[in-house]
């Protein structure tokens, strides 16, 4: 697994919802100046920063390090983008200051700053994630963003808001998500909060390898209690 | 403008807060600390300015993400041991409303202040309306956190905001920072004059950059700092590998730390007059630099080394945040929880290393506004150091709106979760239920928890507290 810049309740997330499988799993931190080892890894995370340090990655990531990142995703890799690093998935992302940062382009969205007017988009997030086989199943999350991300034409949201702001706050769309790639605004921390979209990351990334493979179910009391008691306040609103 | 007439304005500016802090008193409407100062500053732009420059030894200032309360009030009990009289700000009214309230509050009608010096704790952002307003001899930095409540706020921002004070200091005018914080250290480049503090002992080093660091690139070419030592968080000594910044040298040291639990701290403090032993009466590193930050700003404004000593030992009323509670025969120790660093701080002091006794925990975490919304920052919290020390001896109890995701947290952390209690009035019924006779029940809430503990433990009967806030 390779972490670039990433939140660290979702490293933990996976690597614990592994060993108590039994698969091993390496955590590879990726920092600024360092390349990405594309075939080395199964799964990668891509957080992100403040304004100054999305400048310092929007830089970093210009070169072989964004290639590799499209290369990745578009031979169905699995990507994990979150806020500052979602942003930076697209084709560009202006900062608060007006600059124009260009973004790795693996998604066709790009990110505003807000208006002055404009509040950040913060607050508990709900969102419904329609499945292959035309089920839905719902995420929980924490968004806190000044930026308002507006898809393209050929971009493709995780999911619909039921409650909370999503990509801005106006089109009641939430995050993007192309083959094994996926973008949100969602941290807080994503994954811990939402077990069985770790599960869907760590399974399609083993599948990649081995089509039969199946992960045994595990006892997600405590997750889903967690989940159940944020999820039922926030459907209340 | 004339003279006389400025002189009026400012009689009436006083005369204007005075009676608005009357009414709000009569009316009960609360913002007595700030309300004279929005009404005297309507009436006399200039009034801070004014009353400022009548301090016969000037103000100071303490501003920082984590400890200006405390520090502030070190300072100010260092001075009263020292026979100097210095007018405070409460804390709350920590923007420069409540710094002009507070000055005007001290005046007389003719706008003489009764104090020799004055003495703030100022809000980071608010630095700049205050130093260009208030006259400050004196502007001390002790760090720059990420708050839990705007995890995604702008640090290196704030760094510049209250580096574009320091022009307006008066030309005998100082800062003084923490050399050990890269991104305060760093501002020193932007100072007429810099005064560094910093801890050095290499006893304390984590090994390892907690996960709560914020700033641990070169605040000056973003490169990755190299640490010798880490402290807390991204404190520690650090050099760059690639240009030419370093931790500065500091001219106020703080050596051979030693804890000694919840009775406190002592230190080796250096300083330009020479060299103390002293006792700082408030657990952990972070009071450690508290205690540093507060000798710097006292000796600087005048305070002999020996009354410096006299004032910190005697420090030990104001506990920061930290109460004891007698409960029948058992005993409660609440510890507020801010944000990671804090967590990790009462973690390591409390719960983890030899000697320390909290076996019974129970940790409360609300996500109301003044708690913070987003728990995501239990996740930085280092749990997991405390499940490898191997000295968590009892479950923990988890109580508060958020007692669902602090389960899962130490379930992920491989640490054994006790009773799952979002209730906190039932949850600290139980806890103290099930702690033993003559022994502690450490309470880890967060801050609307701690009010609601506090109140049920108060309707239990158990009022009085060895240390308050
Ligand atoms: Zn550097």
């Amino acid at each position: 697994m390779m972490n670039l810049y990433g939140d660290r309740g979702n490293v933990i997330s996976i690597q614990k919802r592994c060993e108590w499988r039994g698969v091993s799993v390496e955590v590879t931190d990726v920092r600024l100046g360092e390349s990405i080892r594309p075939t080395e890894c199964d799964i990668f995370l891509f957080g992100g920063g403040q304004d100054r340090e999305q400048a310092l990655l929007a830089d970093d990531l210009s070169g072989s390090k964004g290639a590799d990142l499209r290369s990745i995703s578009s031979e169905g890799g699995v990507v994990l983008g979150v806020c500052g690093g979602y942003q930076l998935m697209g084709s560009h992302y202006e900062t608060a200051d007006g600059e124009k940062l260009p973004g790795v382009g693996v998604f066709d969205l790009h990110t505003e700053p807000r208006k002055p007017e404009e509040a950040r988009l913060i607050g508990n997030v709900l969102v419904r994630v329609p499945l292959e086989d035309g089920s839905h199943r719902e995420i929980l999350g924490f968004e806190n963003h000044g930026g308002r991300t507006r898809l393209g034409e050929g971009a493709e949201p995780l999911g619909r808001i039921v409650s909370g702001f999503g990509n801005n706050g106006e089109d009641g769309t939430e995050g993007a998500r192309k083959m094994n790639t996926y973008g949100t605004y969602l941290h807080g921390s994503l994954l811990p909060k939402n077990p069985w979209f770790t599960d869907r990351l760590i399974e399609t990334a083993i599948r990649r390898a081995d089509d039969t493979f199946t992960l045994e179910p595990l006892d997600d009391e405590t997750e889903n209690t967690a989940f159940e008691s944020v999820a039922g306040r926030v459907r209340r609103g | 403008m004339n003279k006389t007439l400025e002189n009026a304005r400012l009689s009436v500016a006083i005369l204007a807060a005075r009676s608005a802090m009357l009414a709000s008193r009569a009316l009960r409407t609360g913002g007595g600390s700030t309300m004279p100062g929005v009404v005297s500053r309507r009436v006399d732009p200039k009034v801070l300015t004014k009353l400022s420059k009548r301090l016969p030894g000037g103000a100071a200032a303490i501003t920082g993400t984590n400890g200006k309360t405390t520090t502030a009030r070190m300072v100010s009990h260092i001075l009263r041991t020292a026979n100097m009289k210095a007018v405070n700000n409460s804390t709350g009214a920590n923007l420069v409303t409540g710094v002009t309230a507070a000055l005007v509050a001290d005046s007389d009608f003719s706008g003489k202040p009764r104090s020799d010096t004055a003495l703030f704790e100022v809000d980071e952002a608010s630095v700049p309306k205050v130093a260009a307003e208030a006259e400050l001899k004196l502007l001390a930095v002790l760090n720059l956190f990420r708050d839990q409540l705007d995890r995604y706020g702008e640090l290196a921002y704030l760094g510049k905001i209250i580096a574009s004070s320091f022009d307006d200091l008066p030309p005998d005018g100082s800062v003084v920072l923490n050399a050990d914080d890269p991104l305060v250290a760093s501002l020193g480049r932007q100072a007429r004059k810099a005064i560094y503090f910093g801890v050095e002992d290499h006893s304390l080093d984590m090994g390892r950059l907690q996960h709560v660091a914020d700033s641990k690139s070169c605040p000056v070419c973003g490169t990755d700092l190299v640490y010798e030592a880490v402290y807390l968080g991204h404190v520690g000594l650090y050099d760059c590998p690639n240009c030419d910044f370093t931790r500065p040298e500091a001219t106020y040291r703080a050596t051979d730390i030693r804890f000694d639990g919840a009775k406190g701290t002592s230190l080796r403090l250096s300083t330009p007059s020479g060299e103390t032993e002293m006792k700082v009466r408030l657990p952990g590193l972070y009071n450690a630099y508290n205690a540093l930050a507060a000798a710097v700003v006292a000796m600087e404004m005048g305070v002999a080394l020996e009354d410096v000593k006299g004032g910190i030992e005697s420090f030990g009323g104001a506990f920061g945040r930290v109460e004891r509670i007698q409960a029948g025969d058992k005993e409660a120790f609440l510890l507020l929880i801010k944000n990671p660093v804090g967590f990790n701080e009462i973690l390591r002091t409390f719960v983890a290393g030899e000697g320390s006794g909290a076996s019974h925990v129970l940790i409360a975490i609300n996500d109301n506004d003044a708690d913070g919304r987003d728990v995501s920052w239990l996740w930085d919290v280092d749990f997991e150091m405390l499940a490898d020390s191997g000295d968590v001896r009892e479950p923990f109890t988890v109580s508060g709106i958020r007692a669902g995701d602090m389960a899962v947290r130490l379930k992920y952390a491989d640490l054994p979760v006790g009773s799952v209690i979002p209730d906190r009035e039932k949850a600290i019924k139980s806890a103290l239920e099930a702690t033993p006779s003559g022994e502690t029940l450490y309470v880890l809430p967060t801050y609307t928890a701690m009010l609601e503990i506090r109140r049920t433990l108060s309707d239990l009967g158990h009022t009085h507290p060895f240390w308050e806030e």
